[in-house]
């Protein structure tokens, strides 16, 4: 396998409310390795988008906190950092799509101004050179006439083409990671299969790895490699991505997927449902997070959390029971 | 449900809304053309699903159906009542037999009236009956959609996201309706969530006989639910067909591009998908192409698409498509 370029352990975020503190990220561990694609999926509130910015360094602190857990990136670690000296690595060696192509732009700076922005920051080119440099990097991801959109505004963008020229600003510095989240979520399906299309191209030519976050199971099922599935702050079951949709191990998984109506379904079975709603992470859980939702629970699963323990080569599960047999995992 | 026992029939329907400019003298200087001529039956105890990607007027469809919007021109018969000629007290006993079930179930319930106030308020709008008969028929209405009688009394703060979006389903079905107009019911929730609101709309239907026009975009959940399926593009029907045929066997451009675009969750059959990735943005409603809509993205488009509107034809029994190359 390929080198690992980053490697997560036991990463904990929590935020402090007026109503108390929220354990977002309860002990999240992973590696990404060089050119990888790795998946993140879990639903609203499970954690997914707090786990990446907390290696980013970008949890506004107060009311966010770190609490624990090392991130190191090629053997450094990011959450001992500086300021100073995450600055030289974000957006450069590691860079981000965000969700929301709509907010994630500045009104008043034209689309050339801001792709150009990490070029002449991190690569300290003049601003001529930098802006030169954006109208190739729009044209790689598809923007017709690239050159002359450079001083366009972002109102004049669609959605598509917004998160186009959010790609192409990743990308500005060549990054060995790219983390994408949630970047197709506000976009609609034909709009979304042009820009997966744009990032399946663009990482076969470059070569970097990506973490890519996201609700939906089928877009990782065609992207990725490896999938971490998440809930309520931890990781519950991480695989290969052929072995986890065809061998899924967790209740919460397997839920997942039965859920999900299929375009290539020949007959109407009923949707598998998994009652009551996702947790609010008030407390830090000492029992399994998905214990009052899953349908295989056992006393065990009330009382203490289980780890995610290998089950396999490439799959790694956390869960008590064994959702064949309904006994314990031996 | 047979093909002829038609319960809701729309007939050249479109909805333009004008845009306006000057402040004291403002005139129109153009039209958003949402709905543009679109005709489709709904038949008594199916589910029409009507699909198509944001801006392309299949909420408008909805709403104007229900006449929250007054169409602009065509017609929408209710068991052969004209809805479109009908006004104030003729219209009222119309509207408690066609009910809408909203998107946002954050933004569709008051957050100062109680879940009793919210589901009992078309009871009470309805004249229905007294306090009591009206407390409990909430009662039995929040038993129906799976939720706690006692609380009648929460306000909508309290519930989550799915648990809201069954009070919208109490307060629609409140009336006893024959019709609900669906519009993207589960997109605002999340995927374990989707299911639960999905399988009490489907036990509903065959409880209550039911009959849906479900709005969605996500296409995997309206092949699931749907009967048959109507896929809309920029103001203008594409396609209706059943839905097994439909996804088997696509006509129209538009359709084969939407179908190829969704992903499938299972690796495995990823692999082996060949995708057809349209070209540029969808076209803005105030300024269509001309001729066929969709003309500017399609991979097959001449030059009679530019000038000629395609006719919406039955190209083989009950499968209608509107392009010209279609066979």
């Amino acid at each position: 396998m390929a080198p690992k370029v980053l490697e997560v352990k036991d990463l904990a975020t929590e935020f402090k409310t007026r109503d108390g503190i929220v354990h977002a990220v309860n002990g999240v561990s992973f590696e990404l390795h060089e050119g990888e694609t790795l998946g993140i999926v879990g639903e609203s509130a499970c954690g997914k988008t707090v786990t990446v910015l907390s290696i980013l360094g970008l949890i506004p602190n107060p009311p966010g906190r770190v609490v624990s857990g090392t991130a190191h990136y090629l053997g450094k670690d990011l959450l001992k950092m500086s300021d100073e000296e995450i600055r030289f690595i974000r957006g450069a060696q590691i860079s981000m799509v965000f969700q929301d192509p709509m907010t994630s732009f500045n009104p008043v700076l034209t689309i050339g101004r801001q792709v150009a922005e990490p070029i002449e920051i991190h690569q300290g080119v003049s601003r001529k050179e930098a802006l030169e440099r954006a109208g190739e990097l729009l044209a790689l991801v598809g923007i017709p006439n690239a050159k002359d959109r450079l001083a366009d505004y972002p109102h004049q963008f669609s959605g598509g083409m917004r998160q186009r020229a959010m790609i192409a600003m990743a990308l500005a510095c060549s990054p060995t990671v790219l983390i994408a989240d949630e970047p197709t979520t506000a976009l609609d399906v034909t709009i979304q299969a042009q820009i997966i299309d744009i990032v399946k191209r663009l990482r076969d030519q470059l070569g970097m790895a990506i973490i890519w976050i996201t609700h939906d199971l089928g877009i990782i099922a065609g992207l990725a490699q490896r999938v971490n599935v998440m809930y309520g702050g931890c990781i519950v079951e991480e695989a290969v991505v052929k072995e986890l949709y065809g061998n899924p191990q967790h209740p919460y998984t397997l839920g997942l997927i039965g859920s999900l109506p299929r375009l290539d379904a020949s007959t109407h079975t009923r949707l598998i449902s998994i009652d009551g709603a996702p947790p609010i992470l008030m407390q830090k859980p000492t029992s399994c997070p998905f214990a009052p939702r899953c349908t295989f629970v056992v006393d065990r699963c009330r009382q203490e959390n289980p780890p995610l323990l290998s089950f396999d080569t490439h799959h790694r599960v956390a869960c008590w029971v064994d959702p064949k047999t309904g006994g314990p995992r031996s | 449900m047979s093909k002829d026992d038609v319960l809701l029939r729309v007939d050249h329907l479109v909805k333009h809304f004008p845009i306006m400019q000057g402040i004291i003298i403002s005139k129109q200087v153009g039209a958003v053309r949402a709905v543009d001529d679109i005709s489709f039956d709904i038949r008594r105890g199916e589910t029409l699903g009507l699909v198509g990607e944001s801006g392309c007027g299949k909420s408008t469809t909805g709403r104007t159906i229900l006449q929250l919007y007054r169409p602009t021109s065509g017609h929408v018969y209710y068991n052969d009542v004209d809805l479109t000629t009908l006004k104030g007290s003729a219209l009222r006993p119309m509207r408690a037999k066609m009910q809408m079930i909203f998107q946002d179930p954050y933004a569709s319930l008051n957050p100062r009236m109680t879940v009793g106030e919210i589901v009992g308020e078309p009871l009470v709008v309805h004249k229905w009956g007294g306090t009591r008969e009206i407390n409990q028929r909430v009662d039995e209405l929040l038993t129906q959609v799976g939720l706690n009688p006692a609380f009648a009394n929460r306000y909508p703060h309290e519930f989550s996201g799915g648990q809201r979006q069954r009070i919208g389903v109490a307060r629609s079905l409140a009336l006893k309706p024959d019709l609900i107009v669906c519009d993207e019911p589960i997109s605002a929730l999340d995927v374990s969530i989707q299911a639960q609101v999905v399988n009490l709309l489907e036990d509903l239907q065959d409880q209550l006989g039911l009959t849906y026009l479900f709005i969605a975009h996500d296409l995997s959940m309206v092949r699931h639910i749907s009967d048959r399926v109507a896929v809309m593009y920029l103001g203008i029907l594409a396609e209706l067909a059943d839905r097994a045929e439909l996804y088997l066997n696509p006509l129209h451009p538009y359709t084969q591009a939407l179908l190829s675009a969704v992903p499938i969750p299972d690796p495995v059959a990823e692999e082996k998908r060949a995708r057809i990735i349209l070209e540029g943005d969808v076209p803005s409603p105030a300024n269509p192409p001309s001729g066929c809509h969709f003309r500017t993205r399609c991979p097959i488009a001449q030059p009679l698409c530019a000038e000629q509107k395609p006719e919406w034809r039955e190209l083989r029994p009950d499968h209608f498509v509107a392009c010209h190359f279609a066979t």
